[in-house]
């Protein structure tokens, strides 16, 4: 089973006490926008076959919304962040970097 | 290629069964196809075969990464049904579970379709009113469904237990000729027909990139060589996101594991497909006596191919509920498949940003029943550049709004 630890309470449990909310590090388009960047927005995915960085809630928890990056294929978490940040923290990073070779940085938003 | 009769088997008893010829070639790869299909699974291949029978495109490749009929092909729970809301999926899934009829005579090969029924559990209030709806628009769309009493669903099912303490059933959505069909005689059927017309069916042959110059398709890499192509199909399931990526665009698309399980083979207790859509759990009995059981979709991206263990206490806790003769049954095989979900629930099979390129995807939990009209409609698209069974699934309907919303008409079970 998936097990992920909350960054805000420090839980950590198994899948069921979490609910999955998608991709991460989405910028948001609102009115004033190309039609091209809201449909971007809204629903080109990057679901990726590697290293995916996404939203989780602890639903059955503390409740808050927080980050995981998480490899798609293996199920390896490499770390839970909190979801007040735009970037990725660098030890997440470095983890990424030393256990996926060849994994290419996008930008984050 | 020797045709399959019984005269065929008699013949071949006289030289003790050792002359049967093998059903396909696995050909090297040729330097240039007119079309080239990326991945060998139902769709793709019927894909193939369409193209060839349909509009006589023969000089056609079928690229496959792992073996014939290996991913969601050879995964599913093999549910044939047409009862959708929305006329443009009616008339997709209806048109394949047509071509299911006949599908055995016209590829020489026993798919081994049975149309047993299908009954959709209604079990709330908001489910009879809305199969109530799908029968009134299955009357329209002249696909043959309609809603039964509990007595009727009683009469079918024997085995089903109608007053669940909390989800008791209060109707069903029946299509009787719904059914199921041998998934991998499939696959192969279609492969053998293939092969039959001239076509190579390579296996073992991953594509790591796609070629294109001046905004066009001119042919894909593969690990057997590259390979030139004037058209290319994309039918790659769950790795639909991976290969779109490899052709510079993104899609509405994201990939999870949907898991079935089956159980040990017992005497034969029930002769229909039954979906429970509330509870989550859908069950048939194979001829070979197990119970084919069909569970939940992870709720996180993934490509495990196993998928989550609570889905599969959770979809029996709900059988044993539906079923209770099913209690003291033990699992056999658990297995996962990763499906491509889009946000409406329905699939895309439209051209592709990349000059050239067209992409049939997005069947999500639903791919199987739709194998025929699929391939009849997108080999359409591919020879024509238009057909009238796949207008309605583009990949530009999310930009504009259009959506064909089966998950909110729960045509589809997840």
């Amino acid at each position: 089973m998936l097990i992920l630890e909350c960054p805000y309470c420090g839980v950590t449990a198994e899948e069921t006490e979490f609910h999955g909310g998608g991709e991460a590090h989405i910028k948001r388009y609102g009115p004033g926008s190309t039609e091209e960047e809201f449909n971007n927005y809204l629903f080109a995915k990057v679901n990726p076959k590697g290293v995916h960085f996404e939203r989780w809630r602890h639903a059955n928890g503390c409740g808050k919304w927080f980050h995981a990056a998480r490899n798609t294929v293996t199920l390896e978490v490499y770390g839970t962040y909190t979801a007040q940040t735009s970037d990725i923290p660098q030890d997440i990073k470095d983890k990424v970097s030393a256990k996926v070779p060849g994994w290419s940085w996008r930008e984050f938003e | 290629m020797k045709r399959y009769s019984a005269f065929a088997v008699v013949r071949e008893a006289l030289s003790y069964h050792m002359g049967w010829e093998r059903a396909w070639a696995s050909p090297e790869p040729k330097k240039k196809y007119d079309a080239i299909i990326i991945g060998a699974g139902g769709h793709g291949l019927a894909t193939a075969y369409y193209l060839g029978k349909n509009h006589g495109i023969k000089n056609v490749a079928v690229l496959e990464k792992g073996w014939l009929g290996g991913g969601n092909t050879g995964r599913n729970t093999t549910i044939i049904r047409s009862n959708y809301l929305q006329d443009a999926s009616a008339a997709l899934y209806e048109k394949a579970r047509s071509l299911y009829e006949t599908m055995s005579q016209d590829l020489n090969y026993n798919v081994m379709f049975s149309p047993r029924g299908v009954i959709m559990l209604a079990q709330t209030e908001h489910e009879v009113r809305g199969y109530k709806r799908t029968a009134q628009a299955n009357a329209l769309q002249g696909v043959t469904t309609e809603f039964i009493s509990p007595q009727r669903v009683k009469e079918i099912v024997p085995i089903i237990n109608l007053d669940g303490p909390r989800y008791p059933v209060l109707g069903g959505l029946w299509q009787a000729r719904g059914g199921t069909a041998r998934h991998d005689a499939v696959a192969w059927g279609y492969a053998r027909a293939c092969s039959a017309m001239g076509m190579d069916v390579i296996q073992k042959c991953e594509v790591t990139s796609i070629r294109q110059e001046g905004g066009k398709v001119v042919g894909v890499s593969t690990n057997r060589g590259d390979i030139a192509c004037d058209k290319l199909g994309i039918v790659v399931a769950g790795h639909s996101g991976h290969v779109a990526d490899m052709a510079g665009f993104r899609l509405p698309i994201e990939s999870v594991s949907l898991q079935a399980l089956v159980s040990e083979p017992i005497k034969p207790c029930m002769d229909c497909v039954v979906m429970a859509n509330t509870v989550h759990g859908y069950m048939s009995q194979s001829d070979k006596g197990e119970m084919v059981i069909g569970g939940g979709a992870d709720g996180y991206n993934n490509y495990t191919q196993r998928g989550s263990f609570h889905h599969a206490e959770e979809t029996v806790r709900a059988l044993c509920e539906t079923f209770p003769m099913v209690s003291r049954l033990k699992m056999l095989r658990q297995w996962g498949g990763i499906v491509d979900m889009t946000g409406d629930r329905s699939p895309i099979l439209s051209k592709a940003p990349l000059d050239g390129v067209f992409i049939n995807c997005g069947w999500g939990t639903g791919g199987f029943k739709a194998i025929p009209g699929s391939g009849w409609g997108f080999a359409e698209l591919m020879a024509r550049g238009y057909s009238p069974l796949t207008e309605q699934f583009g990949l530009d309907r999310f930009k504009e709004g259009r959506f064909i919303d089966e998950s909110v008409a729960a045509g589809v079970a997840h």
